[in-house]
């Protein structure tokens, strides 16, 4: 093992599958002679040339629909979206064609596509720049939706989605880009399979469901939680579509417990998806209500003060898994 | 006409194809009618000449995409009549096998990539094609046609920018109906000539009539070997009608009989029909093909009305395609979820 950062990562997944196969390309803003916004991309237009290292115009709609097109034809783009709040203007070309492309053409067109950049809130950037997209995109049957903590969560998962026959939308995280981890060394190559979920820690008194960002408090929350004698199991999906339901429900029969925390907005998506599935597969178990963590039911203010009331904190994990332990 | 030679064996193939797709309408929309068709039926009755035309134009590995109004360029590509007719019907035999329905046909062999019910955006979906067509340097290219209603549309205008960028092999084809939905242009447009459009783009343009189909034929020739020969795309605007509403909920009051009656007239498939007698074909020959066409969708009706529409299990196989072992795993659930309205499972 050694030791990279989460952009690393996911550039090392590129250019591996880049290299494997002919027919993968990246195109995006700014991910060639700018070196990526993030630089996530950096070095792969001098490693590629422009033909597989693409820059576009401001033109999500378009080039994320020249990305569904080239996949019908055969090509395995990945399509990089600045951020994933950009990808509201081409929400047509995930929904209506790379998710439903297989089924309305009879199985004649498969679409192996991944759509990816940072998803998420950034810091004060605002309403407009700040959604946790998965609550949209996990609702699509047709897709596939990844949302990796780890540099090697991140690696493993997004060679695992650029292998497979469908579109898949891979949410990164500007946070989460300077992160650390360890990953396998050069020549190990580790696919991790979507829909298989990782148990970061162990312990019995509850279970706490956490991803991307929200995962970093979550595993805040369950060190502070130590400190006080209360042990969790944190258990990240890593993948919330196809979701390893087994895993989740397997723990909380353990815990009798459960806590969700997410950061995208607390109406529906995945956290809520979550929560009913725990409850109708381990009612028996349970000892106390499912609560979810989330952001704030508001648009993102700018303000620092109001952004840090929005978005989950450990200590707001703490107290829900304190409250589904009745020791508040 | 008279004095103008033209290839009659070429022309009884186009004229065929044409009065296909003329009758092949006329009968969907009587199994509409009949309850046999449901949904939407966008019929393409008064612009067979753009579909022939422009399939003629292309070759065998060259792809079609197109909008909602996809029965005509289906078989104009080559599906066959049942398979086009099945579908609508929702059965397992149609070409996208009950799933897709009017407006979403799909024909891979032939290449023809649908058959798309949100406009704007299957432009850009031509370009990826195109887009691929240039990375692996294949001489082809994809026509990508729209109404010009859909000209309004950002789908559109990022689509024929991209690759007039990329200088890719792509051929925008505007079927200039005059009618976006029960809009005239006159209120959709702020010029009466769509190709002005082509300017932004530093585009080949081109724009006429589709009365006649060798027209439409030569014009889109040199359209598509401008994109072949990697000159980049080209946008035609290709001046129509449609002689039926816009689908079969609307009885088309926006526009008056008189000027449907009047642009009856210049009926591509009549044109046809009458350069065939005029080319020295004779009349028992022409009525002949007719008998061909009207056996051909008689055909296509009784297979359609007796085949059996798709099961449920195709429903759940066709959500995902099936993955490399090692790729995805714990689908059990959604199998689970999906089989039934009790979430989770009953």
């Amino acid at each position: 093992m050694r030791v990279i950062r989460y952009r690393d990562a996911v550039r090392e997944a590129m250019i591996e599958e880049m290299k494997r196969d002919e027919r993968v390309f990246l195109m995006g803003e700014e991910v060639g002679h700018y070196q990526g916004a993030y630089k996530v991309s950096e070095g792969m237009l001098e490693q590629f040339g422009d033909k597989r290292v693409v820059d576009t115009p401001i033109a999500e709609a378009g080039f994320a629909g020249i990305g569904v097109g080239a996949a019908m034809a055969g090509l395995r783009p990945i399509i990089e979206f600045m951020t994933w709040n950009f990808s509201a203007v081409a929400f047509d070309q995930i929904l209506n064609n790379a998710a439903k492309m297989y089924q309305m053409s009879g199985g004649q067109l498969r679409v192996p596509i991944v759509f990816r950049g940072p998803n998420g809130a950034a810091r004060q950037v605002a309403a407009q720049h700040s959604h946790a997209m998965e609550t949209f995109y996990a609702q699509v049957p047709g897709l596939w939706v990844c949302a990796p903590a780890t540099p090697r969560d991140a690696k493993g998962l997004l060679k695992a989605a650029i292998r497979d026959d469908n579109p898949v939308v891979f949410l990164e995280g500007e946070t989460l880009y300077g992160v650390k981890g360890e990953v396998p060394d050069e020549g190990e190559e580790e696919i991790i399979p979507l829909g298989k979920a990782r148990v970061a820690r162990e312990g019995e008194h509850a279970t706490i469901v956490s991803w991307g960002r929200a995962y970093y408090e979550a595993m805040r929350a369950a060190d502070g939680l130590a400190k006080e004698g209360i042990e969790c199991d944190v258990i990240d999906p890593r993948t919330l579509r196809p979701l390893d339901h087994e895993t989740i429900v397997e723990s909380v029969k353990k815990t009798n417990r459960c806590v969700i925390a997410h950061e995208h907005w607390p109406y529906g998506g995945p956290g809520a998806e979550i929560a009913d599935r725990v409850q109708r597969e381990a009612f028996d178990y349970l000892d106390a209500p499912i609560l979810r963590v989330g952001g704030r039911d508001v648009p993102m203010p700018y303000a620092l003060s109001l952004e840090e009331r929005v978005l989950v904190r450990s200590e707001d994990v703490m107290a829900a898994v304190k409250k589904v332990l009745y020791r508040e | 006409m008279a004095g103008r030679t033209v290839n009659v064996e070429e022309l009884k193939g186009y004229y065929r194809r044409m009065w296909l797709i003329r009758r092949f309408e006329e009968e969907s929309a009587r199994a509409y009618a009949g309850g046999k068709i449901g949904g939407f039926l966008h019929l393409y009755i008064g612009q067979e000449a753009i579909a022939v035309g422009g399939a003629a134009a292309i070759g065998p590995e060259d792809y079609v995409i197109t909008t909602y109004r996809d029965h005509g360029h289906a078989l104009a590509r080559g599906m066959t009549s049942r398979a086009a007719m099945a579908e609508l019907f929702g059965k397992e035999t149609g070409c996208s096998k009950g799933f897709g329905g009017s407006m979403h046909m799909f024909d891979v062999e032939h290449r023809f990539l649908g058959g798309h019910g949100i406009v704007g955006g299957h432009l850009a979906l031509a370009s990826g094609v195109a887009f691929k067509l240039k990375y692996q340097g294949e001489p082809h290219v994809c026509l990508g046609y729209c109404g010009e209603g859909a000209t309004n549309i950002g789908g559109f205008h990022e689509a024929l920018s991209l690759a007039a960028i990329w200088k890719l092999p792509a051929v925008f084809i505007i079927e200039n109906n005059e009618y976006s939905m029960g809009t005239p242009l006159s209120r959709t447009l702020p010029v009466r000539d769509i190709t002005l459009k082509a300017q932004g783009y530093g585009m080949y343009s081109d724009r006429f009539e589709a009365n006649d189909v060798f027209e439409v034929r030569e014009k889109l020739k040199k359209a598509v070997e401008h994109a072949r020969s990697g000159k980049g795309p080209a946008l035609i605007e290709i001046l129509t009608y449609r002689f039926r509403g816009h689908s079969m909920s609307d009885p088309g009051k926006y526009r008056t009989p008189e000027e449907v009656e009047l642009r009856k007239k210049k009926d591509p498939v009549r044109v046809a029909r009458q350069l065939l007698l005029d080319s020295k074909v004779p009349e028992k020959e022409v009525e002949a093909i007719d008998a061909e066409v009207e056996e051909e969708v008689r055909d296509a009706v009784q297979f359609a009305d007796e085949s059996a529409p798709p099961s449920e299990e195709l429903m759940h196989d066709l959500v995902y395609a099936p993955s490399e072992e090692g790729l995805i795993e714990n689908v059990e659930h959604w199998h689970k979820v999906v089989s039934s309205n009790i979430v989770g499972g009953a």
